[in-house]
């Protein structure tokens, strides 16, 4: 998922205050910025909606490696289209979390310099062009299946920026499959590369809901706040339900030689993915995390000038129509 | 050379423009000094391929050999390209990235303005779609050329340094040859060397409200819109936006 | 000096006829930039015809506390609604 691992704040506020607080999300009421709020609530809030922020921003840098190389004019059109939403929803959620009382900045600093996280997902390379059809596919699809409930979620800001995202949202994984398809019904070189694309992404897909989180006391109460909607398992779970098919669709084969479908549960049971990988991902030590958080650096850094330069001739001409008034 | 030939070389002129302007924009997503100017330089990217398709398509459709806009801007070398020097300069930084973009769109939205009336129905009709979008182009690329002119020390003086590296390009799009002639001739397009006088207004009252000043020399590079002679760098930026379609040829994306 | 771009909420008409709706916000340096980010960020697929801007900081909003007060007395007044009010099927669409 986009925000793994959230910790959730301990609260300690009146325990009266907190069960009124309580019982407005259990009524389905939405909490706004200017509402009493715990501080645990507050707090979870800014590092998840700040680490769903990060990491489309982050989410960019995968994809925009393959603009220039896009094959077709159209193709390249709307891989373009498409990373833009991300930025998009990268500044929708940031502006959610401003409401908190955070900045952009200080969440931007927050990111650049480790101390908050992105999803682990960004952290592994897009090698070929069907990458782009696997990360639309599975990755915006585990993503959907996370940010279509969070549309419900108790905190207002963060519900309606999810609403405008999950709108539009929708053609992104559609496009994915569209690309995939392409190259699994191409030539025997394109039918390869799709092969290759769901093999190295379909172990870090899965990882992106997070470890099993059924002893987690931080997810029980961040789903008591409706700020967490499902439990991990449970959405990966409907993840390989719903992928599954569409993989054999297109002919190409899930990497689980022990994949296959439990009639009893009505579910498929597949292998878990390597979870101490997850955590050297987490860590730091997956294959692109330092190339990705150079790449913001950089990013960062040399805009300065520019973001100065912008503030200081808007500030020079506001002074100018004072003095002329 | 024919009617049709000098046609099918106007119409590769302008969707070349707008394809190799359009490729160096995209560079930009992701990389951004601020989260709403990279989106921002994604819209004029969108819009500039939107254009490259539609100016490539009737020159494809002209040359009459069943191929596609894509068959164009994927598969021609590098000599075969019809766009100006100023369009295929490496982006720098933000600042050289938003002073080409400047130049190019005062020039853009002029000859647009004229080919909106061109005898040929097809281009007016692309010039009507396109001058909207070109006309929000100058509007964003002005402002951010003036704030940043007129902004810090050192934004100054990159805008400056933006401006006296690029302008030696601005002048090609100027020059009239042969071609031009045919267009001028058949009422399709216009004379470029009559859109300089509007163009040097255009130009100066911006730089100027930027308080940065035109380099004195009118030396202009050339052979980039005769195909004559590129630079450098346009063989790169082919590799990358080439290299699927070269290295898989025929197979359908 | 603290250097971050202002915050802006952005309001954004539509339709003709509409009112202005509060779309989200972002950051610009003043409001002619807001403007046009607004539109860049706001209207990627056509959705404005009209875009206010308003610094985040000008706006005073009312307190929670308040929404009694504020809220309630319209709440009794229920035949300011159209549905209050029964009108025989034989007289039409009103």
């Amino acid at each position: 998922m986009y925000a793994q691992m959230i910790k959730s704040e301990a609260t300690q506020d009146d325990p009266e205050k907190l069960a009124a607080f309580q019982a407005r999300i259990d009524a389905g009421e939405k909490i706004e910025p200017k509402d009493w709020m715990p501080e645990g609530y507050r707090k979870t809030l800014i590092r998840q909606i700040g680490q769903h922020a990060h990491s489309e921003i982050v989410g960019q840098l995968p994809e925009g490696n393959w603009i220039t190389r896009a094959p077709t004019l159209e193709r390249k059109a709307i891989l373009l289209a498409k990373v833009q939403d991300e930025a998009g929803h990268g500044l929708y959620l940031y502006c959610a979390a401003e409401t908190l009382g955070v900045t952009r900045d200080e969440l931007t600093e927050m990111l650049l310099d480790g101390r908050m996280k992105y999803s682990s997902i960004f952290n592994y390379p897009t090698l070929n062009w069907a990458d782009m059809g696997a990360v639309g596919w599975l990755v915006d699809g585990a993503a959907i299946m996370n940010q279509v409930p969070l549309q419900r979620t108790s905190f207002g800001p963060y519900s309606r920026a999810m609403i405008r995202i999950c709108k539009e949202e929708s053609f992104h994984q559609r496009q994915g499959y569209d690309v995939i398809r392409k190259m699994a019904e191409g030539t025997p070189e394109q039918k390869k590369m799709a092969q290759d694309a769901l093999n190295r992404l379909w172990y870090p897909s899965l990882m992106m809901f997070g470890p099993s989180d059924k002893d987690s006391v931080h997810s029980a109460q961040s789903m008591a706040w409706k700020i967490k909607m499902n439990t991990n398992d449970e959405l990966r779970q409907k993840f390989v339900d719903q992928t599954v098919p569409q993989a054999e669709y297109l002919g190409l084969t899930v990497p689980d030689p022990d994949l296959k479908w439990n009639e009893e549960r009505g579910h498929y049971d597949y292998t878990d993915p390597d979870w101490s990988e997850f955590f050297d991902v987490i860590q730091g030590n997956g294959p692109c995390n330092t190339d990705r958080l150079a790449a913001r650096n950089k990013a960062w850094d040399d805009g300065k000038w520019v973001r100065d330069g912008m503030l200081a001739h808007a500030r020079k001409k506001a002074a100018r129509k004072h003095a002329a008034e | 050379m024919t009617r049709d030939e000098a046609f099918t070389q106007f119409l590769l002129r302008m969707g070349d423009n707008t394809l190799i302007l359009g490729h160096r924009v995209s560079e930009w997503c992701g990389h951004a000094p601020v989260l709403e100017e990279d989106i921002a330089l994604a819209n004029t990217a969108l819009d500039l391929i939107g254009q490259t398709q539609m100016w490539l398509g009737l020159a494809a459709e002209l040359q009459g050999e069943g191929k596609s806009a894509d068959d164009l801007a994927f598969l021609r070398d590098a000599w075969d390209f019809r766009n100006v020097l100023l369009v295929e300069v490496p982006n720098h930084d933000f600042g050289r990235t938003l002073m080409r973009q400047f130049l190019f769109d005062a020039w853009h939205l002029i000859q647009l303005g004229r080919l909106v009336k061109s005898s040929d129905p097809r281009v007016a009709a692309i010039a009507e779609k396109a001058s909207k979008e070109a006309a929000y182009h100058l509007e964003r690329s002005a402002d951010t050329v003036v704030s940043l002119g007129d902004g810090t020390e050192e934004s100054h003086r990159r805008m400056q340094e933006a401006l006296d590296y690029l302008w030696p390009y601005a002048g090609e799009m100027f020059q009239s040859d042969e071609v031009d002639a045919e267009m001028v001739k058949a009422g399709i397009a216009p004379d470029p060397a009559a859109l300089r006088e509007e163009y040097d207004a255009l130009v100066s009252r911006v730089l100027d409200e930027a308080t940065l000043t035109i380099p004195e020399s009118r030396f202009a590079h050339k052979g980039g819109r005769t195909g004559a002679m590129h630079t450098e760098h346009l063989g790169h930026l082919l590799t990358q936006m080439q290299w699927l379609q070269r290295a898989y040829p025929g197979a359908k994306w | 000096m603290k250097n971050e771009w202002p915050l802006w909420e952005i309001f954004i008409r539509g339709q003709h006829g509409m009112s202005h709706r509060h779309v989200g916000s972002l950051h610009a340096p003043d409001a002619e930039m807001a403007i046009k980010n607004a539109r860049d960020v706001y209207t990627r697929r056509n959705e404005g015809v009209s875009i206010w801007v308003v610094e985040a900081n000008n706006i005073s909003a009312s307190s929670p506390s308040d929404k009694g007060p504020l809220y309630e007395p319209s709440e009794s007044k229920v035949y300011r609604h159209p549905t209050f009010f029964d009108i025989p099927e034989e007289v039409g669409a009103m």
